[in-house]
């Protein structure tokens, strides 16, 4: 008998009830179950940092939750960035700077980004450098994804000292 | 997004901005495992705990009796599914490699059983319950267990483990050469075993389609058509009956450009079951059990006259390749190209060298990017810096000494390959001109307790070569050549089929500028589709720097044709002569007469919709094919790394890098600056912190990312790219291949940096990674052979 | 790499908690942020029959200053700590959040928690050098209410502690803070498990130091107290001099095990160096006392 647990959650805006089974992880249950495959699981074991989302705000592995203990819980995937055909403006730095070549881990990176971009910092490279080693990449080198959040990072902050309308 | 041009009328040559970019940042690519399939089967396999042994029993009753569990599967259920790859020389011992383990296995990790469940986590359930007796036998792991007396027998073809022994080069006058020599230098040069590790692992869906009468594959695969040949061959199916469709694939680096045993196990359980069945690859398989690659040693002689000139050249090089062909490209690919390409942009004499392939109890090695590349200018490089202090000479100026020159192209080297023109030296001399206007000379002179140094490298890549090069390996299936496809629609938009198979390269973008610029219409109205065989024609994949040259190549020369039927109905319909049009910024005009003109729109839909009003057409519609073969070229690069090493702790990190590359026409220099830094990247992975390492047992030591050490945005630097244009005259676009230029440099420019950085202290590492511990040692001043750590 | 099956409980309080433990028997385990014990069960290393998630749990995150103490509870994430600008904190205890900045990476961080790291008790896990550094008390719930336990008795070997398979550490209590304190760490990227790391905690009295603290990480199955270092720095000049032979007596007094990262000789080289390090730093930084 599978240990089956009903389990209310908010994703990207939209309230779901699903009944999952207790070991399925965040990860799985988006993708499977929610039919969001944006994240995408390139270790399952917390290192890689594919499967970012954020879970009440903060920057979670979706590999390393279980979906029942997202129960009650705001999640936003990469799925909730764009406004139908326009890519929000970390998305479009990632294009500008070339931070992405086969797209794999890109969903991850912008999670982790927007997570971090939401403590609005100061932008500064090395920090910037430090956050984003919390992901891997094999494709880009990460210079692009450094420069992406660099700058959307200075965007952000001089839209908000501009004061927003 | 805006696709204007920087320079009008011409797209080759922009930073256009990628067309897969929106789908990946919105999170809506189509990766295998994101294809919805909610009742597919779901396959887990049973792998070997140990390196080698004969297995014995395997019982199955538990697994089959758990809850979802659908089969438990043996190598017999399924008929012994095998495939060899052949090379048709003498030299070469074929190896038979079963898609599962049948009586012995010859690696950790290799698949034994196949569970199919109704998902993975049940079939992980079933796989634990899968019991495998399994009689240890000892195993050969290294290229120091050779020469063994009692040398454990992986292949009884080959009793003495060399699956292939190349003598590719002889030279009777060679030894004379080396006893004059003022210098000679005999060395031995080893680079530790690697894994490609893309960041989607192997992955694929595998079903039976009644309708089509055909097995349906979607795999994360490099090279579709390949799959579908080995698939075929496996199963006994003729190749109509499979279709192979790679969507997007996330990373490839060589790791998938062969056959994956697995994808022919989800294919044959498919098809015996009439149901689909899926496969992920999860992380621990990907390190453990795929294909690895680059465990080499080589051992040298070179010598050097008075002034620093290579005049005589020799390498042995041997090749642990693991414990089976790989398919297609069969273990003599990294021998054959290290013994092939050693000499480089280096006029090297008199040369000989022997490359052998060994196997071992370890995964297979598939053509990991570089290919050998890496290894032999580590070693090139090292003999010039070595040389260099012998003799007393500035590093630079020994290389200056012994490149080919611009006034020799073409060059013929005494490896038999004529070197096309190159900027070999101009190169060399703008990376250390960077390399002062970057201060690092300053930096070096730093007195704040960490030790610094410069490395800098000179090299070639091989690229693009198509199958006239490609058969003298002796391949059963000889890749080579591009077959494209352009169809413009009713509505003037361009469908471009290609047999290549991008996995990030941008190949979307690039082929689009290309064929944009012959059609004289937007990138935006073109569409390119690759990775499908039943969508294109018969083609190679992306693999060997070669999809840009060849495939976008073909797809040029099909757009050229496309273009003269464009200006041939135009002319019709402007009443002129075709050769008086010409295609301009969406139009067919007259030339000379702008005013009469016609939008290529317009001529699409009269073509598809009112061609009764042409009569000088023989043919309809507007379809037109294309192909490239070219014999093959050599881009070229040089790099400089800046390290730091840090005495207290060993750490050694690259705090910045130079790349000066020439790669001939840059079609995109936004994608070719992402592919040098890429690689880049990979290249400092190998040199410090990736390796593949085992127990005395073979127990991989390494199977998860905590322990195999892909590196973070914090140990990669920025990397400053410089690009020198010598267009190519084999190409349609003049452009050369460079996709993996960036991880062949890498590892000789940090490995000659850190010598250099210990330099004080007599530092003289030939070998990667480095660890800190070495480090530490040469600080200590051990010698040379307690320095290394072992590792199996 | 899916994990094996196992019961899913939820708990709101540390007393619930520890009944259903004691309910569900050894096999349970108690989830908390998850960042240690799920990648393990990912593996299928870890197979516990039970998880009793605790992340429900009201009233164990926070941090509070009681006297000399710095009361940590729990369940507060290391991003709390590593981001508090609270005087309590900061005044003694400076040390805890410039040491949550070692702690993986911000993700990591924002879901892993103290008690979690002390219940973990891996050998180079920040919040146990730090323990041993500050004299922690570990306070666990237990069937028979709760009970302190000091940090040199709660870490006994490699991923062991003291404590029962039903009780839940509720609070750590770091103690004895120190105007001058230094973590240091060597690993080969970002954010991996040290190879080695040094702590220190000291205060500076009339230009000597005073109440010596020196704890040591990835030398041994748990963290290691240096006594013997300890002495050599009590009551000396704070200077290189006294640095260097603390570090020496550091290096030499340890028996760390070869791996793929070094053998023992490139440990103690490497102590010897964080050892230093530390100190020096420390010395720099203050806590602000």
């Amino acid at each position: 008998m599978k240990d089956q647990h009903l389990v209310s959650l908010t994703v990207n805006g939209r309230e779901h009830e699903l009944v999952v089974e207790s070991r399925k992880t965040l990860a799985d249950v988006l993708r499977d179950d929610l039919g969001l495959t944006g994240t995408h699981l390139g270790c399952e074991h917390g290192i890689c940092g594919a499967c970012t989302v954020l879970v009440d705000g903060e920057p979670v592995r979706s590999c390393l939750v279980f979906g029942v203990q997202a129960d009650g819980r705001e999640v936003r995937t990469v799925e909730s960035l764009a406004d139908g055909d326009e890519l929000n403006d970390l998305q479009q730095a990632f294009s500008r700077h070339h931070g992405l070549q086969c797209g794999f881990c890109t969903p991850g990176f912008l999670m982790l980004g927007e997570a971090y971009l939401s403590t609005d910092p100061e932008p500064d490279r090395e920090e910037v450098r430090e956050v984003v080693s919390a992901n891997l990449c094999r494709c880009t080198g990460y210079q692009g994804i450094v420069d992406a959040v660099c700058e959307v990072a200075e965007m952000r902050r001089s839209k908000d000292s501009e004061g927003t309308p | 997004m805006t696709t204007e041009p920087d320079k009008p009328q011409r797209w080759v040559g922009n930073r256009l901005p990628r067309r897969e970019d929106p789908r990946m940042l919105r999170g809506s690519g189509r990766f295998v495992d994101d294809i919805p399939d909610p009742h597919a089967y779901h396959l887990a396999f049973v792998r070997s705990s140990v390196a080698s042994g004969r297995i014995t029993e395997i019982v199955t009753d538990d697994a089959i009796a758990l809850p979802g569990v659908i089969a438990v599967l043996t190598s017999a259920d399924l008929g012994h599914p095998c495939l060899t790859a052949v090379l048709e020389r003498e030299e070469f011992v074929p190896t038979t490699m079963p898609m599962l383990a049948m009586d012995r296995v010859r690696y950790a990790g290799e698949p034994i059983v196949a569970v199919v469940a109704e998902d993975r986590y049940l079939a992980e359930d079933a796989a634990d319950n899968v019991w495998v007796e399994i009689a240890e036998t000892p195993a050969v792991l290294s290229l120091d267990d050779l020469g063994r007396p009692d040398l454990p027998v992986i292949h009884d073809a080959a009793p003495d483990g060399v699956l292939v022994d190349l003598h590719m080069f002889t030279d009777d006058l060679l030894d004379d050469v080396l006893a004059s020599a003022p210098l000679v230098l005999e060395e031995t040069f080893r680079s530790g075993r690697v894994t490609a590790a893309p960041m989607e692992s192997r992955t694929c869906r595998a079903d039976w389609r009644d309708r089509d009468e055909q097995l349906v594959l979607e795999v994360s695969t490099q090279v579709p058509h390949q799959v579908r040949s080995g698939v075929a061959q496996a199963l006994g199916l003729p190749e109509r009956k499979v279709r192979v469709i790679a969507p997007d694939v996330g990373g490839g680096f060589g790791q998938k450009c062969v056959v994956g045993r697995e994808e022919v196990v989800a294919a044959a359980i498919a098809v015996r079951m009439r149901h689909s069945v899926r496969w992920t690859e999860d992380r621990q398989e990907n390190l453990i059990a795929s294909f690895h690659g680059r465990e080499q040693e080589y051992r040298v002689r070179a010598g050097f006259d008075a002034e620093g000139r290579l005049v005589g050249l020799e390498a042995d090089i041997r090749c642990n390749i693991g414990a089976y062909s790989v398919y297609p490209f069969s273990c003599a690919v990294e021998p054959l190209m290290a013994a092939t390409e050693l000499p480089g942009v280096y006029k090297v004499g008199r040369y000989a060298a022997r490359a052998r392939g060994f196997a071992s109890n370890k995964p297979p090695t598939a053509p990991y990017r570089g290919v050998s590349r890496p290894q032999i200018v580590l070693v090139m490089e090292r003999l010039m810096d070595k040389a260099a202090r012998e003799l007393g000479l500035d590093r630079v100026e020994i290389r200056r000494r012994n490149t080919i020159q611009p006034d020799e192209f073409p060059y013929l080297g005494p490896n038999g390959i004529t070197y096309e023109t190159g900027s070999y030296v101009e190169a060399l001399e703008l990376c250390a001109e960077q390399i002062d206007e970057s201060g690092w000379p300053e930096q070096c002179e730093r007195e704040d307790g960490l030790l610094r140094g410069i490395g800098i490298v000179n090299f070639s890549e091989r690229t693009a070569y198509g199958t006239a090069t490609m058969g003298m390996r002796k391949m059963q299936m000889t890749p080579g050549f591009e077959v494209s496809h352009v169809r413009m629609d009713a509505s003037g938009d361009v469908v471009v089929t290609s047999g290549t198979c991008g996995h990030g390269q941008g190949h979307e973008t690039t082929f689009a500028q290309i064929v944009a610029d012959v059609l004289a219409i937007s990138p935006d109205r073109i569409k390119l589709r690759q990775g499908d065989t039943d969508v294109t024609s018969f083609g190679w994949g992306t693999f060997a720097s070669r999809s840009l040259v060849i495939g976008g190549g073909s797809a040029a020369v099909a757009a050229h044709r496309l273009a003269d039927q464009l200006r041939e109905v135009a002319a019709e319909m402007l009443e002129a002569e075709p050769t008086d049009i010409e295609l301009v910024d969406g139009h067919a005009q007259i030339r000379g007469a702008s005013d009469a003109r016609l939008s290529i729109d317009d001529i699409a839909a009269t073509v598809h919709f009112r061609s009764h009003t042409l009569v000088q057409r023989e043919e309809q519609l507007l379809e037109a094919r294309g192909s490239a073969d070219p014999p093959g070229m050599f881009s070229n690069a040089a790099h400089a790394a800046l390290v730091e090493v840090d005495p207290g702790t060993g750490d050694a990190r690259v705090v910045d890098y130079i790349v000066v590359e020439d790669c001939g026409v840059v079609v995109n220099p936004m994608i070719v600056d992402g592919q040098v830094r890429g690689g880049v990247a990979q290249g400092i992975g190998s040199a410090l912190y990736e390796e593949m390492s085992y127990s005395p047992e073979g127990q991989p030591l390494t199977g998860t990312f905590m322990d195999y050490m892909v590196p973070t945005a914090s140990e990669i630097p920025r990397v400053a790219v410089h690009h020198l244009e010598t267009p190519c005259d084999q190409t349609e676009t003049g452009a050369k291949g460079m996709g993996e230029g960036g991880t062949i440099g890498a590892p000789a420019a940090v490995l000659s940096a850190l010598n250099d950085a210990l330099s004080d202290y007599g530092a003289d590492i030939d070998f990667v990674p480095v660890r800190p511990a070495h480090l530490l040692a040469v600080l200590e001043g051990a010698s040379d052979s307690e320095r290394r750590l072992e590792t199996a | 790499m899916k994990p094996a099956s196992f019961e899913y409980h939820r708990a709101y309080t540390p007393e619930e908690v520890v009944e259903m433990l004691t309910e569900l028997g050894e096999e349970a385990k108690i989830l908390a942020g998850g960042q240690s014990l799920t990648p393990m069960m990912n593996f299928r290393l870890a197979r516990p029959s039970a998880l009793v998630d605790v992340n429900t749990v009201a009233g164990l995150d926070y941090i509070r200053r009681e006297g000399d103490e710095l009361c940590v509870g729990a369940l507060t994430r290391h991003r709390a700590l590593e981001t508090s600008t609270a005087d309590d904190v900061h005044d003694g205890f400076g040390l805890l959040p410039r040491a949550a900045r070692w702690i993986g990476h911000y993700p990591i961080r924002s879901r892993g928690t103290v008690g979690g790291s002390i219940a973990h008790s891996d050998p180079t896990a920040e919040w146990c050098l730090l323990a041993r550094l500050y004299d922690a008390q570990v306070v666990v719930q237990g069937p028979g209410g709760r009970r302190a336990i000091a940090s040199e008795d709660w870490f006994t070997g490699f991923l062991t502690t003291s404590g029962e398979p039903n009780e839940m550490v509720v609070e750590t209590r770091f103690g004895r803070p120190r105007a001058h304190g230094a973590l240091t760490e060597y690993a080969r990227r970002r954010g991996d498990f040290a190879i080695a790391a040094a702590a220190v905690a000291f205060d500076v009295v009339e230009g000597r130091c005073r109440d010596v603290s020196i704890v040591l990480g990835g030398v041994a199955n748990e963290p290691l107290r240096l006594p013997e270092a300890e002495a050599t720095v009590e009551g000396a000049a704070p200077e290189e001099d006294t640095w260097a032979a603390a570090a020496r007596s550091a290096a030499e007094v340890i028996r760390p095990a070869s791996d793929l990262n070094g053998d023992d000789h490139y440990r103690r080289h490497l102590v010897d160096t964080l050892t230093r390090r530390a100190f020096v730093e420390a010395l720099e930084t203050g806590t602000g006392r």
